[in-house]
């Protein structure tokens, strides 16, 4: 009896162990939903399917029914998964690894494709790529197109019209519009003058905090970076598809001047901007504590859902980030984007065609109404770089304003040149330089020399790799 | 049962050695292989032979710094963790009233997950910083000195209820007889206490080296590095490095292989030594 007891009882630790192990490999880590619709059951065998890897969080519910409705359509099968925040290189790896790899997946411009190249598919005949009404606007290997923009975003200094108004009232001011802001020392006086009378306007500060916390500067080593580096990229006429080696920072001066005003006339004390995010920033604007935010149109659907929020949607307004280069009177905001859909050339033949046709039928077809509806129906809500979308434009106020600026009549955009800052490490290392500097903790000229280093040095780490 | 042991031994093993083989075997040696190679994704790589080792020492590599700081990360966490854990253990062996309810408060900390306890303490401590118009990222050290406060208030527990596991197990006949040769309580503690939980020592600081070794979520929550890499322990650095600079992961790979077979060596050392200190009760 003695024996039997505990025979059974090793069977069942024995049985217990082994679904343990085998429960263990069931676990998916990502949110997938496959679109069946009523005909894709009808054998779809040869047809191909698409595979799409999704890089925007916050449009997973509208791509997986947009996807639900081409597969009723046609009868395609279209999977879409989308990656967690900040982990789409790393599902990509692991996606890519695997025998059905995504076919449509998002590339985010030069540097992702020294990663990527050999996966992306030649879409130079698309038809969506030949709809594209600024050329410039794609990912290019040479004179190859290997990369087609999904949506166009702008970023600037968002301003709250009605603070500006309570200012421009005052005796004294500055200036009387915001047409009269249209370069640096302009815009300098009237932000210290504005500090000055932050009793009189109900505000902390007149730019919400600087975010310097790690992973939350992305505001400062990138977007505010693309536009003296634009410049200099622009004064020596460089070619960015082969990647930028080396850069001087030319008009790093340009950068600390607006850089400065920003810690100066802040909501928070320049030593604790290690603790912000662009959350909290976000926040300050809504509740009305700041005058500006720098940060781009995607912003605005935060700022609406802001407990408390106060800017009304006619209130908020672009304008662009002057730095006290010569000639930046007609500077505009900086319009780009930096998710290109590429499709996958290590796939099947017939996958590679289906996934063609999916974006030629969104992008260009039937499927358009679905990319500049409002997220709250069910669309992307984009603002989109093709013909098809001529006079179509988005109900968000950001987004509007950014066409207002891009159509403005001698107003040049800023194109988002960022993406080809060599690395992720390297804007880490201008964020955290930045950080040190606003504490105090180093000089402006550290700064200046560690991004040109940083740069070089990791430029060299990557083309080294993809040669060897 | 000898008999069905030997008869069946295969069967019995079998559910272990195919964890052992997913979890670690199988990943270690395409790991390894990997470390030789240049890859984008891991069923696509190519052979380069040394050269990712060689990147991973050279001068601009932030892998031998941060190897640094989490040996000195690891040895303050070693001896303050088992110092504070022991402590604690001794006094809750102690027949006073509310021993156990102090038991369970100091286990607590143990089941929060690293990730939430990071942001939990960057926001205790970026608070009291806050006074000194200063933050965690202030310096590098402070990260590491704030990871050193984390890793302590959350492993002391566990590492307290294997001691008093550990205490309990004492033949009180032996304490008694201590007693009437006229040993005091010290005596007791380092001639008698100590030398009988040897084995629980071993495991408690087995358990601290290694947790603080290859600490992650903990240090990826509270500062994630900032500032700079100046508070990354090595672990972070080489998830940093794989995902971080392009055509690195190969660097990464290696970094993580030399940092395994650190690990592994530390543990049979350590083990090793600590073994021969045992003493059978």
């Amino acid at each position: 009896m003695k024996h039997c007891g505990k025979k059974i009882v090793a069977a069942s630790l024995a049985a217990l162990m082994v679904t343990g192990t085998f429960a263990g490999c069931h676990k998916t880590t990502n949110t997938s939903s496959t679109a069946n619709g009523g005909v894709s059951s009808s054998g779809t065998g040869t047809k191909g399917q698409v595979y799409y890897l999704n890089f925007k969080p916050e449009q997973a519910d509208q791509f997986t029914s947009i996807a639900k409705a081409y597969t009723q359509k046609t009868g395609v099968k279209v999977k879409v998964q989308t990656a967690a925040a900040g982990t789409y290189e790393k599902s990509l790896r692991s996606e890519m690894a695997k025998s059905d790899a995504p076919t449509i997946f998002i590339c985010n411009g030069p540097v992702g494709y020294k990663t990527w190249g050999s996966y992306c598919a030649d879409l130079s005949d698309m038809k969506m790529a030949k709809q594209l009404t600024n050329q410039s606007l794609a990912l290019k290997d040479g004179s190859k197109i290997v990369g087609l923009p999904l949506a166009v975003e702008g970023y600037g200094l968002i301003y709250n019209q009605a603070i500006m108004d309570k200012y421009f009232k005052l005796d004294g001011a500055k200036a009387k519009s915001m047409d009269e802001i249209n370069n640096f020392a302009k815009f300098k006086d009237v932000v210290e003058d504005m500090t000055a009378k932050k009793g009189k306007l109900g505000i902390k500060g007149v730019f919400a905090s600087t975010s310097l916390k790690s992973g939350e500067d992305w505001r400062w080593q990138t977007h505010l970076a693309n536009i003296p580096i634009t410049y200099e990229l622009q004064d020596n006429n460089t070619d960015l598809t082969k990647g930028v080696n080396e850069i001087q920072f030319k008009y790093g001066n340009e950068f600390k001047n607006i850089f400065d005003l920003y810690l100066n006339n802040s909501v928070t004390n320049k030593k604790l901007l290690g603790s912000k995010s662009v959350g909290d920033s976000t926040s300050e604007f809504a509740l009305g504590q700041a005058a500006m935010v720098q940060n781009g149109n995607w912003v605005w659907s935060d700022i609406s859902k802001t407990d408390g929020n106060v800017v009304k949607k006619e209130d908020i307004k672009f304008m662009p980030i002057y730095t006290g280069h010569s000639g930046e009177e007609t500077q505009g905001i900086c319009m780009g984007t930096e998710n290109f859909a590429c499709i996958n050339s290590k796939a099947s033949a017939d996958d590679q065609k289906a996934s063609i046709d999916f974006l030629n039928w969104l992008y260009t077809g039937e499927g358009t109404d679905y990319v500049t509806k409002s997220p709250s129906d069910g669309g992307l809500g984009f603002i989109a770089p093709y013909e098809a979308f001529k006079g179509k434009s988005p109900d968000d106020p950001l987004a509007q304003e950014v066409e207002k600026w891009e159509n403005k009549s001698g107003i040049k955009t800023v194109p988002w040149d960022f993406t080809c800052f060599p690395s992720q490490n390297f804007k880490d290392y201008f964020g955290s330089r930045l950080l040190a500097y606003a504490q105090g903790q180093c000089s402006w000229d550290d700064v200046k020399n560690g991004v040109v280093s940083k740069w070089k040095s990791e430029a060299a780490a990557s083309a080294t790799s993809s040669k060897s | 049962m000898q008999k069905v042991l030997r008869k069946y031994w295969a069967i019995f093993t079998l559910p272990t050695v195919i964890c052992f083989a997913i979890a670690f075997l199988i990943p270690f040696i395409t790991g390894l292989g990997l470390s030789f190679s240049n890859f984008t994704t891991v069923t696509d790589a190519k052979f380069v032979g040394f050269v990712n080792y060689k990147k991973a020492f050279s001068g601009d590599s932030d892998f031998l710094p941060s190897l640094g700081r989490t040996v000195l990360f690891t040895i303050i966490c070693m001896v303050l963790i088992n110092l504070f854990g022991f402590i604690l253990a001794l006094l809750l062996t102690r027949k006073m009233r509310g021993t156990s309810f102090f038991r369970t408060i100091f286990f607590m900390p143990n089941l929060i997950g690293g990730i939430v306890l990071g942001y939990v303490w960057q926001l205790i401590l970026n608070g009291i910083l806050m006074k000194y118009n200063q933050t965690l990222t202030t310096k590098g050290s402070y990260g590491i000195i704030g990871l050193i406060i984390l890793m302590c208030w959350q492993m002391t527990g566990y590492m307290m209820v294997i001691y008093i596991a550990a205490l309990q197990n004492i033949n009180p006949d032996m304490i008694e007889a201590a007693e009437i040769d006229g040993a005091s309580s010290w005596q007791t503690l380092i001639h008698i206490k100590i030398p009988t939980i040897m084995p629980a020592i071993t495991i408690c600081t087995f358990l601290t080296l290694t947790n603080s070794f290859r600490l992650f979520d903990q240090n990826l929550a509270l500062t994630n590095g900032a500032p700079g890499n100046d508070s990354a322990l090595v672990a972070l650095d080489i998830y940093k490095t794989f995902y971080g600079t392009t055509g690195y992961a190969g660097v990464g790979q290696a970094e993580a292989v030399i940092f395994t077979i650190i690990l592994a060596v530390i543990a049979v050392i350590q083990l090793h030594a600590t073994r021969r200190k045992e003493v059978e009760s």
